[in-house]
């Protein structure tokens, strides 16, 4: 499946990474060859067989419902880049 | 003049009641202070991993049970992607191919008191979000992710509904059950329930759906009908005046009453859902389900239908009663208090709710508890007091005047005097009060006399403070006037 | 001491012939003179670690100590690590200090070892050389021409240049075995599930597994007991008792069968790899164990699965990079989509933007079939692969790498550097546990022996190793660097 630089593009607006028309450009050259490569996977017959999304057949356990957590608020946003009365903030978001 | 019929279908989202969130043990309590509910897990930090909670898997189950759908053995939770501040993975958790409860349908009650059935597509688990606060910090947007992280059931229905009516009235519907099961505090005010309502038109007769547009933000019974009934509007304006619907999400706003496009640069969303890596396929096995199922209480389509069938309700009484668990479960008390479930009945959406109306209350909050309403219809049955002496002692009980209706009955001397002597006694005494009335009475035609009977018993009833019982007054006096 | 091994110096200090103090002073001693050459490290930990060496010779005193208190190691810098940098060689997280420990820092901080600090690596992991770091390349010890392998490349070169004794990595698609190849010492890859991932900054969860780095299988036993288990945080661990791995290392290999893959031995194989690599097989030979030739038939298509799966998963974990709870935050915003898209552009380097775009296109709409669940058909393929194979062979064993360590800037294609892991990935993919021993040299770059058995096979896979490693010395050969008194 070829790639043009829209599908970059697309790929980079959803991803929310910065792209110009020059590094999309580079991006279509590599990202190309990689999908060159992973459409080798076309080629293997995988009819009837089911998708495998984790290594070991194993299922899902269940946590019992308790409040385990305490309040580690100051703690976690020593970390945070912007931070008003223990809110995180951002730039106003248009609704 | 072209007949349009209207479609509509409902994404109901239920906080469910659990303590811990569901992929963390952070409490879920409403109204704490922003963040500090909000724990490594909620706030996506580096490395962190998500841990299902079983009481969400076990109260989305028991929706699924209360709505009669399929409960598959393995449903699997895959990531929806999407950037947004109060999203702090970049992705919502939910079940987007494997939900945790299949197809089902809920019983509707309309206002005649018929019934509907109203196909659920299915029921999945999901995280919420945070909020965004926008007040004022020097132009930017507060993010708390407290709320991040509590277990969401999306359920989301066939567009199985014609009317902003019947709208309203599955919302109220899938309200009882939540309630009923317990999974929910069903509190709308405090987002515990949300609802997205989408919402088309076509001309009657017509087989295809006409284009919807989804309404956000409808999160209240009344708002439902309201945001319904102007979209409807909307769009037959908008076809008759040979415009087309563009599919679309719109916000309702309950204060213009209106719905308005939220024109969000129309960059086609793409999810890219796929399973989550970090959760295994949850698998329930028939035990646990079947355990699950033991567990369920009478809910409201049973309870209409016994109140009903065994206790001879209307249909119209029996789906109000049964609408919702504290009404239904007030109503059995004083039912099985006084003996008669149609005296019951009629106390509990007559005097009582008529009292808890003028008050806005829920019948939760109600003053009169039912086992002192349940005393009181118990002393109208059995002739201890009369009908208008019943109402002093419902304002007694409801002032908090007395703990139980034969207290206040004592106290005030509200018993009613069915001794005939005594009733006599006052008869005669009325009668000697009154010549002129008595000629009058005596003088008419046999069949005027029944109203004019009226003025005795009221003197009667003066003189006994209202505590003679009427059926007697009146059989008495009638005797003695008809006498002479 | 700085050559000894983790169970040498275990015996040493239960002997009291050094402390814990003194022994990570000597070791913080040669990280300050030899890192500057191979830069292996992007945080030394010295307060902490004087600290921990403290309590754990206090303990000892108390008579106290377990079997790897004192113990001095290192951690990759994708283990969150509570009160330290924890950048995961990224720009993104070059001011993030981790608030909690991840499990397996726990596990071993509780067993009492000495973190020395936080050993460099690919950035998020993505590597398969360590020249994808934020912090510049890490050379390899042998030959500083060389890269170390990745992305474990800071760990493998620590170790192999005798800073530390041992160190933990995390493999993907060969990031520990690789690495432990190009720079000669041991490294385990456990089944996937069998060390808790809790703490591990995430790159491609169904895959992710960490595991020990060290110069011998022994020791990588000793360091697997103490990280492997259960953990209740982490849904895909799995609740599986941890068997005493040391005490299975003396197993005779006589009747081990020994499968050897074609597609390992092909095309693209430099000679002198598979030289060294068939030497070993004949060690095992004379050790009593017999060869078999088996086929891994879809080996082929391990690596185009690997690059649909890893950076559809990795492009949905790292969207968690946005600039607004942690990490990486551009200057002076304009609006939200300028802050995330600024902040992601400016803190993730060229691959994982790469990987990212990777992934998130191949999720999209009307590519999601073709590529994602494809994909996940052939893996499933591919584990089928392994599963038929032990029904016929105890063990497998091939080499870890097609070539030896190559040098700095030579693979600048990422498609040739994606195809370096071809004997690796696989494993990922199926989740079996892998082991890479050292079993010679090109020159002066070593080669590495992997060996590869069934889920939860790691008690035989590292006395298949160990037997290797009492018959052999590869894995005490040091590169003259570790040796230099300057």
């Amino acid at each position: 499946m070829a790639l043009e630089p829209s599908d970059v593009m697309r790929a980079a607006h959803l991803a929310r990474l910065a792209m110009n028309d020059v590094d999309a450009a580079g991006y279509v050259d590599d990202l190309g060859r990689i999908l060159a490569m992973v459409d080798q996977l076309q080629e293997v017959d995988t009819h009837g067989v089911a998708p495998l999304a984790h290594p070991l057949d194993s299922t899902q356990r269940l946590r019992a419902d308790e409040v385990t957590e305490r309040d580690q608020r100051d703690h976690f946003q020593r970390v945070a880049p912007a931070v008003e009365n223990g809110l995180y903030l951002v730039p106003r978001v248009v609704e | 003049m072209m007949q349009w019929e209207t479609v509509i279908g409902l994404e109901v989202h239920v906080q469910l009641a659990t303590k811990s969130k569901i992929f963390s043990g952070a409490s879920t309590a409403f109204g704490a202070e922003p963040n500090s509910q909000a724990c490594a897990v909620d706030l996506g930090l580096p490395g962190v991993l998500p841990v299902l909670n079983e009481q969400a898997v076990a109260m989305a189950v028991k929706f699924g049970l209360g709505i009669n759908a399929e409960i598959p053995e393995v449903s699997v939770f895959d990531r929806k992607n999407y950037f947004y501040p109060d999203l702090p993975k970049g992705y919502q958790t939910s079940q987007m191919y494997h939900p945790i409860v299949g197809a089902g349908d809920v019983e509707i009650s309309l206002d005649d008191g018929a019934t509907k059935r109203i196909r659920v597509h299915h029921a999945h688990l999901e995280e919420d979000a945070g909020k965004s606060l926008h007040e004022d910090f020097h132009g930017m947007t507060g993010i708390d992710l407290n709320r991040a992280g509590t277990p969401l059931l999306e359920i989301v229905s066939e567009p199985d509904m014609r009317s902003a009516k019947e709208a309203a009235a599955y919302l109220k519907a899938i309200h009882a059950i939540v309630t009923y099961l317990g999974i929910s505090d069903g509190n709308m005010a405090e987002g515990s329930m949300r609802c997205d309502v989408n919402v088309s038109v076509r001309p009657k007769g017509q087989e295809a759906f006409g284009t919807r547009a989804e309404v956000k933000n409808v999160n209240s019974f009344r708002f439902v009908e309201r945001a319904i009934a102007f979209e409807v509007e909307r769009q037959i304006e908008l076809l008759e005046d040979g415009g087309t619907v563009v599919q679309e999400t719109r916000l309702y706003d309950p204060e213009a009453d209106e719905t308005r496009s939220m024109r969000t640069k129309e960059e086609a969303n793409d999810y890219r859902y796929f399973p989550c890596p970090d959760l295994l396929p949850v698998v329930l096995d028939r035990a646990y389900v079947d355990h699950l199922r033991s567990t369920l209480p009478e809910l409201p389509a049973e309870k209409r239908a016994r109140f009903e069938g065994e206790l001879g309700l209307s249909a119209y009484d029996a789906s109000v009663l049964a609408s919702s668990r504290a009404t239904a479960e007030y109503f059995e008390v004083v039912k099985d208090a006084c003996g008669d479930a149609k005296h019951a009945a009629n106390w509990v959406m007559g005097e009582l709710s008529g009292a808890l109306n003028r008050e806005n209350l829920a019948i939760e909050q109600s003053p009169v508890a039912a086992e002192q309403l349940g005393g009181l219809v118990a002393r109208v049955l059995d002739d201890t007091i009369n009908g208008k002496a019943a109402k002093q002692v419902f304002q007694a009980l409801w002032n908090g005047e007395g703990d139980s209706a034969d207290a206040i009955i004592d106290a005030k001397g509200l018993k009613q005097v069915t001794d005939s002597g005594a009733i006599e006694a006052m008869i005669d005494q009325v009668i000697a009060d009154s010549p002129v009335q008595v000629a009058q009475y005596r003088d008419a035609e046999p069949d005027k006399r029944g109203k004019m009977i009226g003025y005795f018993v009221g003197q009667v009833m003066k003189a006994s403070r209202g505590t003679a019982n009427p059926q007697q007054v009146n059989a008495l006096l009638k005797e003695k006037l008809d006498q002479a | 001491m700085h050559d000894q091994t983790l169970t040498q110096l275990a015996r040493a200090l239960a002997d009291g012939e050094v402390s814990s103090r003194e022994l990570t002073q000597t070791l913080l001693g040669r990280i300050e003179r030899l890192d500057g050459r191979l830069n292996s490290f992007i945080s030394i930990t010295q307060e902490q670690a004087l600290a921990a060496a403290d309590a754990a010779d206090a303990l000892r005193a108390k008579g106290q100590a377990g079997p790897l208190t004192g113990l001095p190691l290192a951690l990759k810098d994708i283990f969150c690590t509570n009160g330290v940098k924890t950048s995961c060689g990224s720009k993104m997280l070059d001011n993030f200090i981790a608030p909690y420990d991840a499990c397996v820092v726990e596990k071993l901080k509780a067993a009492g070892t000495v973190s020395l600090g936080k050993t460099n690596m690919d950035e998020f992991a993505m590597g398969s050389s360590n020249e994808n770091s934020h912090y510049g390349p890490v050379k390899n010890p042998w030959d500083l021409d060389a890269v170390p392998g990745g992305s474990s490349g800071g760990s493998a070169a620590a170790v192999a240049a005798g800073l530390v004794p041992a160190a933990m990595g995390t493999d993907t698609g060969g990031s520990i075995r690789q690495p432990a190849a190009f720079c000669g010492i041991t490294g385990l890859k456990p089944t996937y599930g069998r060390v808790s991932r809790y703490g591990i900054i995430a790159y491609a969860s169904s895959l992710d597994q960490a595991g020990p780095m060290a110069r011998t299988a022994e020791d990588c036993a000793l360091l697997l007991g103490a990280i492997a288990g259960h953990d209740l945080r982490d849904s895909t661990s799995v609740a599986r008792g941890v068997p005493d791995y040391r005490a299975e290392l003396g197993e005779s290999l006589s009747g081990l069968k020994i499968g050897l893959p074609r597609e390992y031995f092909g095309d693209g194989l430099a000679p002198e790899v598979e030289q060294a690599v068939r030497e070993a097989i004949k060690v095992y030979e004379s050790l009593g164990a017999s060869i078999h030739e088996v086929s891994l038939p879809h080996t082929h298509y391990a690596i185009p699965a690997y690059y649909v799966i890893a950076p559809a998963e990795a492009s949905s974990n790292l969207s968690r990079f946005d600039g607004v709870r942690f990490g990486h935050r551009c200057d002076a915003p304009s609006d939200l989509i300028d802050l995330y898209k600024r902040s992601r552009d400016e803190g993730f380097g060229s691959e994982v933007k790469r990987r990212i775009l990777i992934g998130t296109h191949t999720l999209s709409e009307g590519f999601f079939d073709a590529y994602y669940t494809q994909a996940q058909k052939v893996r499933r393929l591919i584990r089928q692969d392994f599963l038929d194979a032990f029904e016929e062979v105890d063990v497998l064993m091939g080499p870890a790498s097609p070539t030896p360590a190559f040098d700095l800037g030579a693979n600048k294609d990422p498609v040739s550097m994606y195809l370096q892991d071809i004997y690796t990935i696989a494993v990922n993919l199926a989740g079996i546990p892998g082991i890479s021993v050292p079993a010679g040299f090109v020159g002066s770059r070593p080669v590495g022996l992997q060996i590869l058995g069934p889920h939860f096979a790691e008690s035989q896979l590292l006395n298949v190793a160990h037997q290797f490693q009492q018959a052999t010395d590869w894995h005490q050969r040091r590169p003259a660097l570790a040796e230099e008194s300057a």
